[in-house]
Parts: C-alpha cells; sequence; structure tokens
C-alpha cells in the first residue's frame, strides 16, 4: 500500500488553480522530494493531505484513510513540519512538546517528550523558553514536535527555508537520520540541493502538476544528459553562443550571468566555445529546462 | 509508534484537553499581569464610581448602597472584559501572526474542537476573574451570602458565549484594526447599558427594552440574585444565557471553519 495516494486532486482559489489534476504515490519507506518553483502547488498538496484544505475534485487516501471525511484519523498517523517556525515562543521547550504529545494522543507524554529531547538535541534545554534558543535550535524542535509520536509519515513543508548553510545541514542530517530508519517522508522544496542529498525520488512540479518523477540520477540522465557547457561573457556574446548551440538542438538556459548548454555532449565540433566551463549535468539543470524559472 | 485511538470521533476530551494545556502552559507566563490588573481594576472603579458617586449624588439604589450595586454590577463587566476582547484579539494573534492554528489542525484536532477549548478555557478564566470584584466589594462591606457560591457558574456560562462572540469576530474581520468597530458598535454599549453601573429602568423604554435582551444585563441580574436574593425569572435569564452560549458556540465553529479550512 502507498502511505499517499492522489488521483486527479484539484484545488481552485478563485480563478486560480493551486493544484491541477494532481496524481502522485508515495510508496512506504521513501523519501520523496516534490520539487518546484514557489506557487508550483506544493503547500497547497500538503495542506490536501493533512485535511486543512479541501480539494474540489480528485481522491485523496493517506495510509489507507480516505480524505477529507477521514482527515482526522490520517492526521493522527503523521506528522508534519511546517514551512513557518509556530512553536509558543513563551513555553519552555518540553511544554511545547507536551501539548503535542497531548494532542496526538500519546500514552506516555513524558517518555515521549524525553525522546523528542533526545532527537533535537535539545534535553538541557528543556526548561528554557523558546524565546531563548538560536534559529536552529527552533527547527530542530520544530521538527521534533512533528516527530513526537513517532509516526509512519512525515510531510516536510520547505524544512529549510531561510535557514543559513549550517542550520540547513544540521536539519539535513536528522532528516538522514529519519530516511535510514525508513519513516515515510514527503518533502517539499524548491532546493536543487535539499531533494538531490534526502530524497530517493524527486517529483517535479510545476503548475499544480507533476512534470517528471524519477530518482535524481535518472532525471539527469533523461533530461540533461551527461554535461553542461557554461559561457560567460558580454550579452551579445551569449546571444551569438545560445543561437549556435540552439541551431544544433541543444537546450540553454540562463544560469546567472552565464548561458549554460544543456547536453554539451552531443555538440558537433565546434559548437562549444573553447572558453566554456564543462561539469556534470545537475538536477539544476532538468529544474531550470522544465520550470523555466531559475533557481535563486 | 503513535498510541492513538483507532476510531477518532467529534469534540474528544483528549483534543480539548490538549489545547487547554497550551493555554494553561502559556497561562502560566502571564497569569500575574492579569490577575494584578484584575483585582487593582474592581478597586479603582469603586473607589472612584462607588465611593466618589455615592459621596456626592447616589446614596442608595432601591435598597442597596451604591458602592455595592456597582461593585456586583463590575463582575459582569469583568467577564465581558475577560472573555469578549482575549477572544478576539488572543484568536486573531494565533491565527493571523502566529501560526498556532495551522499547528493545531495539522495534528489529529478539528476545528469543532479548536474551537469549543479555545471558549471553555476563556469561559473557566473569566469565571475565575469575574469574582474577583464580588471579593473586593465583599472588602468593601458587602455580605456574603449562599447564592454568590453559583456566581462562577452564572460567570463561567456568560463567558462561553461571549468567548463565542469574540472568535466569530476574530475570524469575521479581514485586519486587527477593525476590532475598533466590534468594541466601539458592541462591547462599549453592551457595557455601558448592562444595568453596572445605574439601574437600566432610567433609560428610555426602547433601550431598557434592548437592554433587557442583552446577555450583560441577564448576568448583571444574576450576580444580584446571588448577592441580595433570586427571583423565579432569574432561570429565565439562565436559560437565556445557555441559549446564547450555544447559538455563539455554533457561530463561532462555523466562522472559524470557513476561515481555517481552504
Amino acid at each position: 500500500m502507498a502511505a499517499i495516494e492522489l488521483r486527479g486532486a484539484v484545488k481552485r482559489f478563485g480563478p486560480i488553480t493551486a493544484v491541477d489534476g494532481l496524481d502522485l504515490d508515495v510508496p512506504e519507506g521513501i523519501c520523496l522530494g516534490l520539487l518546484g518553483p514557489n506557487g508550483a502547488g506544493k503547500s497547497t498538496t500538503m495542506r490536501l493531505l493533512t485535511g486543512q484544505a479541501i480539494a474540489d475534485a480528485g481522491e485523496l487516501r493517506v495510509l489507507g484513510h480516505e480524505l477529507p471525511g477521514d482527515a482526522k484519523a490520517a492526521r493522527a498517523e503523521m506528522g508534519v513540519v511546517p514551512q513557518l517556525d509556530n512553536l509558543d515562543v513563551d513555553v519552555t521547550v518540553e511544554d511545547n512538546l507536551a501539548v503535542f504529545a497531548r494532542l496526538y494522543r500519546v500514552k506516555d507524554v513524558g517518555a515521549a517528550v524525553d525522546r523528542a529531547l533526545d532527537l533535537a538535541r535539545l534535553r538541557d534545554r528543556r526548561k528554557d523558553a523558546v524565546d531563548e534558543l538560536s534559529g536552529g535550535m527552533r527547527r530542530r524542535l520544530l521538527l521534533a514536535r512533528g516527530l513526537v509520536h513517532e509516526p509512519k509519515l512525515i510531510l516536510l513543508d520547505e524544512p529549510t527555508v531561510g535557514l543559513d548553510p549550517q542550520i540547513r545541514t544540521e536539519l539535513w542530517t536528522l532528516i538522514g537520520d529519519l530516511r535510514s530508519r525508513g519513516t515515510t517522508i514527503l518533502m517539499s522544496t524548491h532546493y536543487i540541493e535539499e531533494a538531490e542529498r534526502l530524497a530517493d525520488e524527486v517529483a517535479l512540479m510545476d503548475k499544480g502538476r507533476i512534470i517528471a518523477r524519477a530518482t535524481p540520477a535518472e532525471l539527469i540522465t533523461a533530461h540533461a544528459g551527461t554535461h553542461t557547457a557554461e559561457v560567460y561573457g558580454p550579452p551579445e556574446r551569449l546571444t551569438e553562443v545560445r543561437s549556435m548551440a540552439e541551431g544544433q538542438g541543444l537546450p540553454v538556459r540562463p544560469a546567472g550571468p552565464a548561458i549554460a548548454i544543456v547536453g554539451s555532449e552531443r555538440a558537433g565540433n565546434g559548437g562549444i566555445p573553447e572558453d566554456a566551463v564543462i561539469r556534470a549535468a545537475s538536477l539544476e539543470d532538468v529544474f531550470v529546462l522544465l520550470t523555466g524559472v531559475e533557481i535563486e | 509508534m503513535s498510541d492513538g485511538p483507532t476510531k477518532l470521533r467529534r469534540l474528544e476530551p483528549a483534543a480539548i484537553g490538549g489545547i487547554m494545556s497550551r493555554e494553561v502552559a502559556n497561562f502560566r507566563t502571564y497569569w500575574k499581569g492579569t490577575t494584578f490588573s484584575s483585582v487593582l481594576e474592581p478597586i479603582v472603579y469603586l473607589l472612584a464610581f462607588g465611593l466618589g458617586l455615592s459621596a456626592t449624588l447616589v446614596d442608595d439604589v432601591g435598597d442597596v448602597p451604591y458602592i455595592q450595586f456597582v461593585g456586583t454590577g463590575m463582575v459582569a463587566t469583568a467577564v465581558i472584559f475577560s472573555s469578549a476582547l482575549p477572544a478576539m484579539f488572543g484568536t486573531f494573534v494565533k491565527h493571523r501572526f502566529q501560526n498556532t492554528y495551522d499547528a493545531i489542525l495539522a495534528a489529529p484536532v478539528d476545528v469543532e474542537e479548536l474551537v469549543s477549548a479555545e471558549m471553555l478555557w476563556i469561559g473557566v478564566r473569566a469565571a475565575v476573574y469575574g469574582c474577583f470584584p464580588l471579593l473586593v466589594t465583599i472588602g468593601f462591606g458587602l455580605d456574603p451570602a449562599w447564592g454568590m457560591l453559583l456566581v462562577p457558574f452564572f460567570c463561567f456560562v456568560t463567558a462561553l458565549g461571549f468567548a463565542g462572540f469574540g472568535i466569530a469576530m476574530a475570524a469575521i474581520v479581514a485586519k486587527i484594526d477593525q476590532f475598533n468597530y466590534v468594541t466601539a458598535l458592541f462591547v462599549t454599549p453592551l457595557f455601558l447599558v448592562s444595568g453596572a453601573f445605574f439601574p437600566i429602568e432610567g433609560l428610555p423604554e426602547g433601550f431598557q427594552l434592548l437592554a433587557q435582551l442583552t446577555p450583560i444585563h441577564q448576568l448583571v441580574e444574576l450576580v444580584r440574585g446571588g448577592a441580595f436574593g433570586f427571583e423565579p425569572i432569574d432561570l429565565v435569564r439562565f436559560a437565556g444565557l445557555l441559549g446564547f452560549a450555544f447559538v455563539m458556540w455554533r457561530i463561532a465553529v462555523n466562522r472559524m471553519a470557513a476561515r481555517l479550512i481552504d
């Protein structure tokens, strides 16, 4: 049984269709990265899965529970780590965890709190108010709060958005631990590196639909080949190189101050300028080619 | 693994208790300030209105010394201010600024449980704080009476209604400053025509009728009943308050569901 099954899910907000006939299966025990640009429908999909948004059409099933009718039972078995920090800042670390252990009907609240404190590596800060914690500690606590009842499935909504690199790496280690324990994870992100590092499979989402799905390596091979050539120079030169590459049927995308010629291994003799920087094709190439959105 | 029940019903005590435990954890961080103002305010009011007015303009209302008339009336004003206002502002802040409800609704809790727990918590708190003006008035010479033991219960039921009203308003308004309209149009007039500071019999007939229909006036009369003796009509008043609480509960659940679930 898949942990998550969506068939033709649609969610509209007035004239905007945030989720547009989405089909998505998440098998048990994998980490699926839902990768897409801002506004792709990732957060709405997460809200559909928790029953905080009701689909206008389609069938949704989470851990065998039909949504939205059985959403409460589904939520009892899943954990959610939100994009925004919504901890109670004046309350102690352990009280934040204890409240959620109670909401999840955990029988031994004390043991669950201890376990979550260990996971977040905050045992020695248990009596401190959340306000006194660093940004990284708060994110770890947020993650531990979503895991306080040891759920079968965890939804991570942009778990590291807006964090500095050090805190992001800390979070990745924690998520990696969960993954190795076999917890099913659905993680929305718009960070390529996050998806590449953590996800067994990546589903690329754009305009409310999944436009590609496979392992990161398979996606790269299928859509970007093996190599990418980056060319730097003044705009006139880049325009010239672009038209030359496109003339050979090679996709070209902007890459900050440069242009990237994707699948450069397929270029004919002289097709790639000699000063081009050749690198391995990446998931970023796939992302930009398929969504048309440049990475922040 | 989760110890969650296999079948989740409506209005589960575990969900309601969990949310109330969150309120208690937060309350532990701010109870001193709230309690201080709840004790000091009736003292200031009693000194200003009770002693000031009774020394210069009013001695008694009926057979009741004016200071005791105001003191018992202030129970109702304490209830409206410790229920409607925290419900309005607290709910708005938790929903729009702190995203607290997003976190709670990601757990096995539904909007009905969330609203019910918030109302219950505000009701309990207002029941306790509503008694402070009465205790202060006893300090100012009001004789204790057995009927006063029912006052927390009356306060609780009334506060449930006003909490529901406040939560519904928080779901309806678009911006926090729109509470100024709610306060000016509903809360302040209710407070002034409640009969807490003067008998409503002195009002023009139309206003009298309106005042008699307000829940806050029913509470004022019930508290005075507890202090000076009940009348048969007090049963009708109490039934009215129960009805008010029920209707506001359903409206609050409905409006919050519309606001919280996309």
